[in-house]
């Protein structure tokens, strides 16, 4: 059934037709309405779930994490903030192999206070042991929540994860979305079954203290969770796309790639607004096509390997800078295409940091600057390697 | 003994509670009760956080369980007429 909704309420559908037993949130912009029509369904009766309203978002998540360990489904949803205060649990979540499922709205972090689009929220929480999923859309947020439970929930991977959609560009746009029948998702999805759950008939203590002979093995285990995660993604993915008709590729998508010698890339609504913007250069006869990071942890290695094999140049895109050294996923990049044996040439460009609007025009330039950079490249080596895309300095724009 | 990745659970799980670890030892003063003093109010046993006041069901009496308390002393300050004081451990 197709409706026109908004991203926040995309989600709260995609939560639906998972049926989690226990919801527990805080409100916080741009979130709140997500909880809020869940908790709709939950009024009108089309969800069977108990909703627990926590006094933050700590507690939000202590709360999920208490739900799973009795065997049941669990969601909430968090933006910046929110997300921030939840960081202890998070870390929690994952090495006590609780599969929450969790959407974030995301949002710059304060000061100066925003509440628009900004990939430092998420980026932040990355080495949490929570699998990351970055969404274009918001049918692909609906259907990368169901997708979700299916891998999380799997014994081989039994790890938390994090979806997310930008702030407002997302959240509060809205646009058609397909809303998959409940018996179609049924049979996608199987009910959750944890090996171990808290029985009152023989009671058991969860994560306890271990010294520090047994502490190291406890923390591979997580690290062959995540690796498992990514075959299982790609099998999802499959299977979701025969099932439902939406193909989601794997842990990258690349669009217009074929023959492509420049690649752009990045992560969430950027990837949409690039789209249009390759297709533009297409037709004007460049090489140039678009990769499009759907998971960022765990992160798409071998992937990024095979593109780097085919292709001259990448252009990474961010809404983040990781303070310090560059963009985050630029330096994945490079990390990740350093052993590879090859060596494209990489540029980072930071671009709509705290919702700063990105147009078709500014994905255009991008590709424009990378061209140029690449072309001067004395042995591939760039000239400037990071470019704060838009920044205005001294004299103004 | 460390155990082979393979062989273990996906978190720490243990049957036993946490009783078996005697928390007393981290005691740097003790609360001692004066009996006479009580009147039985059941403050102290109302806050401890550590549930190691026991109220002595015979006697009719509160008593500090010593192998738990670890001599925080709210249950001092909560006393409405001064019968428990801290003592230091020797």
């Amino acid at each position: 059934m197709k409706k026109v909704i908004t991203g926040n309420k995309a989600t709260a559908y995609g939560v639906k037709v998972c049926r989690p037993k226990v919801i527990a949130a805080y409100p916080i912009t741009p979130q709140t309405t997500i909880v809020e029509y869940i908790a709709d369904f939950i009024a009108d009766g089309s969800l069977e779930s108990k909703f627990v309203k926590v006094e933050s978002e700590h507690s939000a998540m202590a709360a999920c994490i208490a739900a799973q360990n009795t065997g049941v489904r669990t969601f909430t949803a968090t933006s910046a903030h929110g997300l921030a205060l939840m960081h202890e649990m998070l870390h929690w979540a994952a090495a006590a192999r609780t599969p929450v499922v969790m959407v974030n709205a995301n949002r710059a972090m304060g000061p100066p206070w925003s509440i628009w689009a900004d990939h430092l929220d998420s980026i932040s929480q990355r080495d949490t042991g929570w699998i990351q999923t970055y969404c274009e859309n918001s049918q692909e947020i609906l259907d990368t929540i169901i997708m979700s439970y299916k891998i999380a929930e799997n014994r081989k991977v039994m790890l938390p994860a994090l979806l997310n959609e930008d702030a407002f560009y997302l959240t509060h746009t809205a646009e058609a979305v397909d809303i998959p029948d409940q018996e179609l998702v049924d049979e996608f999805l199987p009910d959750f079954e944890p090996r171990y759950k808290i029985d009152t008939e023989e009671p058991f203590g969860f994560g306890s203290l271990v010294m520090p002979d047994n502490y190291y093995e406890f923390r591979y285990n997580i690290a062959r969770a995540m690796e498992a995660s990514k075959e299982l993604t790609r099998e999802a993915v499959q299977e979701f796309a025969e099932l439902f008709g939406r193909d989601y590729h794997g842990l990258i998508e690349e669009y217009r790639t074929d023959d492509a010698e420049f690649i752009l890339m990045g992560m969430g609504t950027l990837v949409s607004t690039a789209r249009d913007a390759i297709d533009e250069l297409r037709d004007e006869g460049h090489k140039v096509g678009l990769v499009k990071v759907r998971s960022f942890r765990p992160f798409p290695l071998e992937e990024m390997r095979d593109l780097a094999s085919r292709i001259k140049s990448i252009a990474i895109m961010e809404r983040v800078y990781a303070f310090g050294n560059r963009g985050p996923l630029f330096n994945e990049v490079c990390g990740a295409v350093y052993n590879s044996g090859h060596r494209p040439f990489l540029k980072n460009y930071i671009i709509g940091i705290g919702g700063r609007d990105v147009r078709v025009q500014d994905v255009k330039n991008v590709y424009l600057d990378l061209l140029k950079e690449t072309e001067g490249a004395d042995d591939g080596i760039p000239e400037e390697e990071l470019n704060w895309y838009g920044l205005v300095g001294p004299g103004g724009d | 003994m460390t155990q082979s990745y393979d062989e273990i659970t996906l978190t720490p799980i243990t049957n036993r509670d946490s009783t078996v670890n005697k928390t007393g030892g981290w005691r740097t003063l003790r609360p001692v009760i004066d009996v006479e003093k009580c009147i039985k109010c059941w403050n102290c046993w109302k806050f401890c956080p550590d549930m190691s006041i026991i109220i002595n069901r015979g006697k009719e009496l509160p008593e500090v369980d010593y192998d738990y308390c670890k001599g925080c002393g709210i249950c001092v300050h909560e006393c409405p007429v001064d019968a428990i004081v801290m003592e230091k451990e020797v």
